[in-house]
């Protein structure tokens, strides 16, 4: 019999950071007073009706479009009616049919290997208030009242359907990765997983081998790191083999993922399914995107991250500092603007994502809280380059200039790390150690290379340590070989 | 002398640039006459004596410093109770929202506060707009001021009363299968409903979003034209508000009806509409064609499934926009142990019979499994209704009917039989399908004295031309009689 194999689909919502919420004025902001971002139409008073937001809809297309996807012309707002608390008016404005995106696809690469997810579809919804239940143990069974705080109310929420492409737990989790950086690259969103900015529902099924029907799946939700995603999806799978390998069956049901435990729960949810009873949003007329719209969007699109990553190898880095330099706008930043005023980007790159990376993380700083400048990195890159300083000595440079000490050359100067490299000086302290030393030198000339070490370190010496290591080698080499 | 109560908007408003009255002289003709007629008519839920008196004051403050808003200035005008008015109880006539006071203007409320009008009181309704009577009102019925035994029409049958007695020299309703019109018929006013989109429907406490439009009565149709450019207008807060140019309103209304083309629609001349008012119709279309109009008779022959589209159509849009009246962040509250038991319990003591059959039969016509049967089968006929008025209008300029089928009927003689009461809206809903203009002027009275209702319809902004017929209609008509609440003021 065939191996197991799991068919995984990836649902994702990203609120988007608009200035104002989807169908209101009320400003999008987290960690207010309850209820102080509201009106009329977020609370679903009598009489208050939506109107859509244009740079939601902005948002919306950027993501669509960076996700290869087809843009419609004409889409259309549904109503999804389900009776909740923190959904003021009891439906939620979504999309159904004529999306605004559809048939889109995304590249990964898993262990080195390229692959495509399909994008079923991108749509534009609201996203709910928030309720507190309020009791013993705060458990909604044991709560004496709730608390519900409809901030959040109408805030533009971009919905991200997979198709069931993806196979495996970590092919998930490079998807939910690519897709955080692509939103955030395209700055809708801080898509943050623990604060809700960024949701994934994994939808999994298993089935013998990729010739066997599509099994029973199930919906896993409260996924808040990319880690539990890649954890959960793995639980899942091991689960619905374990049930099918002892006879058992799968139930369709929505599961919760419980961190602590590392288990996925069923939320036995009465598997009638329900009906949201969709009908076209009658206060608003179909959403019109042009094709100018949608060509100034393509045109506008930054650099994304698979384009950024290529373009960092192609100057020399290697692939992982690429990965590290395209996930973090800032240090990519300056990376950029460093190679752009001289700096070797393979040099540039070591020290970014190690040197400026480590004292970030000691000192509790972001990069832009310290002195350091792209020109100073085109400096000290220049520097190595010309032998002036050597890289062992360019790190302490390096860090002195995190921490405001001054330019690298003032601070290399000041801290007598200049090297030696006037070859005339060099070479007659070469001379020297080698007339105080003609037993050493006949060995070397007799072609124990090893001697080499010994001859340089004495240079050194004589030098306090400022001559050129490479150069002064260099120079013993060619006096052995004679 | 012309008590003030009974003056036009045109007149009042000569009268107050002349400095003859004041708007404390109208709001006070007007309190005069709610006070002796609201025993037996009921049009109110709520008089806003205070607030009418102070915005009268500043009013004649701002006309003595030669401030001047336009016509409406210092005109005490009628809302009816599901526009939202800040500060003041706003109720659908509901039960639901007993009590309740809106935080916020809707646009239509502000522009006529910007206007200067004097908003005298909210007046009855079927709740949530849904009847053709006010007995679906949570609050009482209204009376018909020409007959007390009989109904006012609906749902906007308070703000029709009032107009007709002189309680207000203006009001607005919503009308959204004929809400508006078919009131009007029935009281012998004038009563006229935009193109969908022309006034804003923020702040309008919605029935079925895509067939609702805020519109005015009034005695005359110019003042009926007046009112309307009061509060039309694009509107920010409303995605469906037209944004092209507005229609010109009262520059047409002495050019009489001479070369026009006007079509008598044939589906809305037949058997179930009384004799009286079909006889009182055609003699109407004979007066307009003796005053130079070419009158044909047009057919629009999806007219007859309109009035089952529309019973589809708008539940199914109520099912989902009285969602929000739930008890949990306003209006009355039933509790209970849980949320969703309070929700059930509230909204089952919360809506009146009416509204909850609606919301059933839209909850039934949108399930999966029926939708498209129901829902769908309806959107496709409102189509062929949409394709019907633009085949009829390519050979006409406005089409003509009878409003309602009868003049107005006793009270509780349609409350058992829904489907008698539906056909009350037979000849206005197709206007609101198609989403154009329509009006209705008062042509006559039948035999038992009550007033019959002439609509015109024109298409999509046509306005204008709308109001252009119906003043020529009015001239042709010269009806002249007043209810008897009206003049019985001597003998109260
Ligand atoms: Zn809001």
């Amino acid at each position: 019999m065939p191996e197991w194999e799991a068919v995984i689909g990836i649902e994702t919502h990203v609120e988007l950071q608009t200035n104002s919420k989807m169908f209101c004025g009320c400003a999008v902001a987290f960690g207010e007073a309850p209820n102080t971002n509201t009106c009329p139409v977020c609370l679903a008073l009598p009489g208050a009706i939506p109107v859509p937001n244009e740079e939601a809809i902005e948002g919306i297309v950027k993501i669509g479009t960076a996700l290869d996807s087809t843009i419609n012309k004409d889409s259309l707002f549904y109503r999804k009616n389900y009776f909740y608390p923190d959904l003021p008016k009891n439906y939620q404005i979504s999309q159904y049919t004529f999306p605004v995106c559809e048939f889109g696809k995304l590249e990964i690469v898993v262990d080195g290997e390229p692959f495509v997810v399909g994008i079923t579809r991108v749509h534009m919804e609201e996203d709910t208030g928030k309720s507190r239940h309020v009791g013993e143990d705060g458990r909604i069974h044991d709560a004496s009242h709730s608390l519900l705080d409809f901030n959040r109310s109408g805030v533009p929420l971009v919905e991200i359907v997979t198709e069931p492409d993806i196979r495996t737990a970590e092919q998930a989790r490079a998807y939910g990765a690519e897709l955080q950086r692509i939103v955030r690259t395209l700055g809708v969103s801080d898509a943050r997983l623990e604060e809700g900015s960024m949701r994934f529902d994994a939808n999994v099924s298993v089935r013998r081998g990729p010739d066997a029907e599509f099994g029973t799946r199930t919906e896993t939700k409260n996924v808040n790191s990319l880690r539990s995603l890649q954890r959960a999806i793995t639980f899942e799978i091991d689960r619905q083999t374990r049930v099918l390998e002892e006879g058992g069956e799968i139930i369709q049901e929505t599961r919760h993922w419980n961190e602590d435990k590392g288990v996925t729960i069923s939320m036995r949810i009465k598997e009638e399914s329900e009906d949201y009873r969709y009908f076209q949003e009658p206060d608003m007329l179909p959403l019109e995107i042009d094709e100018a719209w949608q060509q100034r969007v393509k045109a506008e699109q930054p650099e994304l991250p698979a384009q950024k990553r290529a373009r960092y190898v192609g100057l020399g880095t290697d692939a992982h500092t690429a990965e590290l330099l395209a996930d973090d706008p800032a240090l990519g930043g300056l990376f950029d603007q460093a190679v752009q005023a001289g700096a070797n980007a393979k040099q540039a790159g070591i020290w970014i994502t190690q040197e400026v990376v480590a004292y970030l993380r000691r000192e509790e700083k972001s990069l832009v809280e310290t002195a350091l400048s792209a020109a100073h990195v085109a400096e000290l890159s220049e520097m190595v380059s010309a032998g002036d300083l050597s890289s062992t000595a360019s790190k302490d440079v390096l860090n002195a200039v995190l921490a405001g000490d001054g330019t690298p050359r003032e601070i290399a100067e000041a801290k007598d790390l200049i090297q030696i490299s006037d070859s005339g000086f060099l070479e007659a302290e070469v001379d020297a150690v080698i007339a105080d030393n003609t037993d050493a030198f006949e060995k070397l000339a007799g072609g124990d290379m090893k001697m080499i070490g010994f001859f340089v370190g004495q240079v050194m010496k004589r030098t306090g340590g400022k001559a050129d290591p490479r150069l002064v080698s260099e120079m013993v080499r060619n006096k052995a070989q004679g | 002398m012309t008590d003030l109560a009974d003056l036009s908007i045109v007149e009042a408003g000569r009268q107050l640039r002349s400095g003859d009255v004041t708007a404390v002289d109208l709001w006070e003709a007007a309190a005069t006459r709610i006070a002796y007629t609201e025993p037996h008519l009921h049009a109110f839920l709520t008089v806003d004596r205070e607030g009418a008196l102070a915005t009268a004051k500043v009013v004649d403050a701002a006309f003595r410093a030669g401030e001047d808003a336009g016509p409406l200035q210092g005109i005490p005008i009628a809302l009816k109770d599901n526009m939202c008015t800040k500060g003041l109880a706003t109720t659908a006539s509901s039960r639901m929202l007993e009590g309740w006071v809106p935080p916020y203007d809707g646009t239509a409320v502000a522009n006529l506060r910007n206007a200067g009008a004097v908003l005298v009181g909210k007046t009855n309704l079927d709740e949530f707009a849904m009847g053709s009577s006010t007995e679906n009102s949570a609050f009482g019925t209204s009376r018909n001021p020409w007959d007390v035994d009989r109904v006012p029409g609906g749902s906007s049958g308070g703000s029709a009363g009032s107009v007709a007695v002189g309680s207000s020299m203006g009001a607005f309703g919503s009308d959204t299968g004929g809400s508006i019109r078919q009131p009007a018929a029935l009281c012998g006013v004038v009563g006229m409903k935009p193109t969908y989109g022309l006034v804003s429907r923020y702040g309008l406490i919605a029935f079925a979003s895509s067939l609702d439009q805020i519109g005015p009565f009034a005695r005359s149709v110019e003042d009926a034209a007046l009112l309307l450019e009061g509060v039309a207008g694009h509107d920010i807060h409303d995605a469906t508000s037209y944004r092209g140019e507005y229609p010109t309103l009262t520059d047409g209304l002495e050019k009489g009806v001479k070369g026009l083309r006007v079509g008598i629609v044939k589906e809305l001349m037949v058997d179930a509409i009384d004799s009286e008012i079909r006889a009182a119709t055609r003699a109407m279309a004979d007066k307009l064609s003796d005053a130079g109009a070419d009158v044909v008779e047009v057919s629009l022959p999806s007219s007859e499934y309109a009035l089952s589209a529309y019973y589809l159509i708008a539940p199914a849009e109520c099912s989902a926009n009285l969602a929000r009246l739930d008890g949990v962040r306003y209006g009355n509250r039933v509790p209970a142990d849980t949320t969703d038991e309070m929700m059930a319990k509230t909204r089952a003591a919360g809506f009146g019979p009416e509204v909850t059959r609606r919301i059933l039969l839209g909850t039934y016509a949108l399930s999966a499994g029926y939708y498209d049967a129901f829902y769908g089968q309806a959107q496709r006929v409102r189509t062929l209704v949409r394709q019907d008025f633009a085949t009829a209008y390519e050979q006409t300029d406005v089409l003509i009917s009878p409003t309602t089928p009868t003049t107005a009927f006793e009270i509780g003689a349609k409350t058992d039989d829904p489907i008698a009461m539906y056909y009350s809206d037979v000849c206005t809903i197709p206007s609101n399908l198609a989403g154009d203009p329509s009006i209705s002027v008062p042509v006559g009275v039948d035999t038992r004295g009550l007033p019959i209702g002439f609509q015109i319809m024109a298409p999509a902004l046509g306005e204008s031309m709308l109001f252009r017929v119906a003043a020529e209609v009015e001239r042709l008509a010269e009806f002249s009689a007043r209810p008897s609440l009206a003049v019985s003021k001597e003998t109260v």
